[in-house]
């Protein structure tokens, strides 16, 4: 029966039989008609892909305000624009790896200090112009001269000369950094055309999709690029992106079959999602977390033994299974998961405990005044209840926390880093070094907790520079420690990224570093 | 000079002193909200840096003053500007997104508003009997409930579960006409519930009111049909109150259905505003609020002048 049912198979992929004629048959096999199905998606997907079509794409964080420009990408349908028409030097893979893109090959020297990539040979831009180096340059230019607003500043500040030469683009950094390559594969470094100075706006690059109508916070067309170099990917026939922000209508736009993909699936609703037919709902664990922060100078939080408090006063499970839903893992008050390379396993999970919070709150000798927490539902997601949990498991180790309601707008510029104790977010970052130097090192401009530790940044530096992975592994599970121990970070969960997603879509690939395939959906999945 | 030009020039002058003040009131909300269009264009990830150049580059460092009369001066030469945020044409963006808020009310309008009116006379014909009863109950009750949840409920059953109709009402300019109508059914079917109840109500009351009038109980003792009684004799006397609540409706059905566009995904110029609210996108907010001011103003004006042509006492004063 089973080389029967392989025939069968074959044939649909081959495209010789229909979908109700394989269910037919193989149900004449004895083969029930959903087990049938299932066969028939896998047949399908072992067939490789298919041509042709429009994917639909439901985004949520598009306004009116977006700008095709990649510097200033800070949301989700900006970032997913980018995906269609630009291409970055490298790219972070699914599994963590690293790919080139328009770059050929990436060497340095021992030292880690200098970087050159060769680049791609016979790629053109949409507008015709083929790839140099001198290209390359002007984009890392753009992204961090003096007069960039660039989203990108901050991870190419240690870069301290660049060079383009022949089909090479080579840099020297400051200090040496063995994980350079994952900073170039950053979404903001899209190459674009003389680094798009003329035109930071045109969605002009090297990717996939070049640009058909651009209506921001509304849509955007993207339709195939005809001379793309790259024939292993971009198999549908035009993108287009809505911008859904409202969370019901984006869940009723993919149940009524008008998108093919969603993003940012509420835990709340995933479960009956999930079990609507024709979708399923793909879920991944990233390096995503939802943060209390202290500011460590700044009373009481300057007191570690109140830190401690705190970090063992709040349950990190429960919020796992009631602010998450289940959609997520606990955190370890580490901006650092197994999701990350070099994760040290070994480092011993925080766990809720009352009489050790209780004890610690009152070595801290606090005077026993309400500690107030500053929350708004924009921080993250059920930020508020998240809030209200903390109080009360804090409440049962005897340490009172008022919890202050603040506005979502302006949340960011107002709360977020000014306050000494308020929710918030952090996407995650490709490898550890760059978390760790974005918001833990002394002079990082987001250090959102001010932990300013001379020891911290002296071994940071040293395991940038280390090419010894078993040594670098040890080094950062040092520094996960000291983070854990003695900074002001209370993190008590990492969230998945749920996706919703129609069955006509194949060659889903689970990718940690963010939603909808980290924004490479269009180009890898294919419509049935 | 004839009262109805004297009047209307009046309230042209005045309009136009309504303009300038509601631009004064936004320019300076907007400057009250906490943070700047640079730290909401970069968000979370601004470093001081690229805060600092975006500021220079927007012109944000010039007094607010400054920053006023600049605007102020382009936009009597009829020059919107550019949205800070994006560097789009505002005359150009804001004009697509105005055209299908006027697409979605115009057809909201066109069902609402006649259909407000004959209920209305159906229920004073039926006055305290069931149809009246059914038409105010049915109408309260739309009205009374949260326009969101109508749209929720609409999408869930008409276009989820029937799959009749397209849950999101996104229209472009590829479409017919009848691709759009289609598009928009659900969100127009939401708006007519949602105005139909204050204009209807208003109709009855204010028939009602005349029909107390001797000269109603003349036509009735003449014979005449009981619509009939309605319809000539009694509505062209009760249009002043109705043609104003009428209005109210529409600049309603223009300025006020964000929470609609949302529900709806549509492409219009609430949500629109609201995006450049967040992001203190200064320039396109007061143009926005402009239009809007320029809205209410222009529709309560139709409304006055149109109950002095109905009153024959207003429009031959003595």
């Amino acid at each position: 029966m089973n080389d029967q049912i392989e025939f069968l198979k074959a044939r649909v992929g081959a495209g010789k039989m229909t979908r109700r004629e394989f269910v037919g048959r193989v149900g004449a096999l004895g083969v029930t008609a959903a087990a049938a199905n299932t066969m028939l998606a896998s047949a399908v997907q072992a067939a490789g892909p298919v041509k042709g079509g429009t994917l639909k794409i439901g985004s949520v964080g598009g306004e009116s305000t977006n700008s095709l420009d990649p510097a200033l990408a800070a949301s989700q349908v900006p970032f997913h624009n980018l995906y269609q028409f630009g291409e970055t030097l490298v790219n972070v893979e699914a599994d963590g790896s690293l790919q080139n893109r328009l770059a050929e090959v990436v060497e340095s020297t021992a030292d880690a200090k200098t970087w050159t990539f060769k680049i791609r040979s016979g790629v053109d831009f949409h507008n015709g112009k083929a790839l140099t180096a001198q290209d390359v340059l002007r984009t890392m230019e753009r992204h961090s001269n003096e007069e960039s607003k660039s989203g990108a500043l901050g991870i190419l500040r240690g870069i301290e000369s660049m060079k383009a030469e022949g089909d090479t683009f080579s840099l020297t950094l400051a200090t040496p950094n063995a994980d350079l390559p994952y900073l170039m594969a950053d979404y903001h470094l899209m190459i674009q055309p003389d680094g798009g100075f003329e035109n930071p706006a045109a969605g002009v690059g090297t990717g996939a999709y070049m640009l058909e109508v651009d209506e921001p916070g509304v849509r955007h067309l993207w339709k195939k690029n005809p001379n793309y170099w790259d024939s292993s990917l971009g198999h549908v026939d035009e993108v287009e992106i809505l911008a859904i922000n409202d969370s019901t209508a984006r869940m009723a736009a993919l149940q009524s079959g008008q998108v093919h993909v969603v993003n940012r699936v509420d835990p709340k609703v995933a479960g009956l999602l999930g079990r609507a037919p024709g979708i399923s709902v793909k879920n991944v664990g990233g390096p995503g977390h939802y943060v209390f922060i202290m500011h460590v100078d700044t009373a009481p939080f300057d007191n570690n033994d109140l830190r401690m408090a705190l970090k063992y006063a709040i349950n990190r499970q429960e919020m796992v299974d009631k602010i998450l839903r289940g959609y997520g893992s606990v955190g370890n008050d580490m901006p650092i998961n197994a999701s990350y390379p070099l994760f040290d396993e070994t480092i011993p999970q925080r766990e809720y405990d009352p009489e050790k919070a209780a004890a610690h709150y009152k070595a801290s000798g606090h005077d026993g005044s309400p500690i107030v927490l500053r929350v708004a539902d924009g921080a993250f997601p059920g930020a508020v209840d998240a809030a209200a949990l903390f109080q009360q498991s804090a409440k049962a180790a005897g340490i009172p926390l008022e919890i202050k309601r603040e506005p979502n707008d302006g949340y960011w510029s107002e709360v977020w880093n000014k306050q000494p104790f308020c929710a918030s977010y952090w996407g995650g970052r490709p490898v550890q070094d760059q978390m760790y130097s974005t918001a833990y090192l002394s002079t990082a401009d987001w250090n959102d907790t001010r932990f300013k530790n001379a020891d911290f940044d002296a071994k940071l530096l040293a395991a940038r520079a280390e090419l010894d992975t078993t040594k670098r592994k040890a080094m950062y599970s040092e520094l996960g420690m000291m983070v854990r121990d003695e900074g002001g970070l209370i993190c008590p969960m990492f969230n998945d990224y749920v996706d919703g997603v129609s069955d006509k879509v194949q060659g889903w690939i689970k990718d940690p570093t963010g939603d909808l395939m980290s924004g490479k959906v269009s180009q890898k999945v294919w419509l049935a | 000079m004839h009262p109805v030009l004297k009047l209307v020039s009046q309230r042209l002058a005045l309009g136009i002193l309504l303009l300038f003040s509601a631009s004064v009131l936004i320019f300076v909300g907007t400057q009250i909200l906490p943070g700047d269009v640079a730290q909401s264009i970069l968000g979370q990830s601004a470093t001081p840096e690229a805060l600092a150049n975006l500021r220079a580059e927007l012109g944000l460092n010039d007094p607010p003053m400054t920053r006023y009369f600049n605007w102020l001066y382009a936009a009597l030469h009829g020059d919107l500007g550019t949205a800070l945020t994006n560097g789009q044409d505002i005359a150009t963006s804001m004009g697509r997104r105005l055209g299908n808020t006027l697409f979605l009310a115009f057809w909201a309008a066109v069902i609402s508003v006649p259909l407000a009116i004959f209920l209305g006379l159906l229920a004073v014909r039926y006055r305290d009997r069931w149809p009246d009863k059914l038409i105010s109950g049915v109408t309260l009750a739309s009205i009374s409930i949260p326009e969101f949840l109508i749209g929720y409920l609409v999408v869930y059953f008409v276009a989820v579960k029937l799959g009749w109709f397209s849950s999101v009402a996104m229209i472009n300019d590829g479409m017919s006409l009848l691709e759009k109508l289609n598009a928009i059914a659900l969100p127009v079917f939401v708006l007519v519930l949602v105005v139909l109840a204050h204009m209807m109500r208003m109709t009855r009351a204010a028939i009602l009111n005349v029909m107390q009038s001797a000269y109603i109980e003349t036509a009735e003792l003449k014979g005449l049909s009981s619509f009939n009684v309605i319809f000539r004799h009694a509505f062209p006397n009760a249009i002043s109150p109705i043609v104003n609540v009428v209005m109210l409706n529409l600049a309603y059905l223009v300025v006020g259905v964000v929470v609609v566009e949302v529900v709806f995904v549509y492409p219009g110029m609430g949500q629109y505003l609201v995006d450049h609210v967040a992001k203190r996108d200064v320039p396109v907010v007061q143009a926005c609020g402009l239009v809007f001011a320029g809205v209410y103003i222009g529709l309560n004006m139709i409304a006055d002048i149109v109950s002095i042509l109905a009153n024959p006492r207003l429009r031959h004063p003595k």
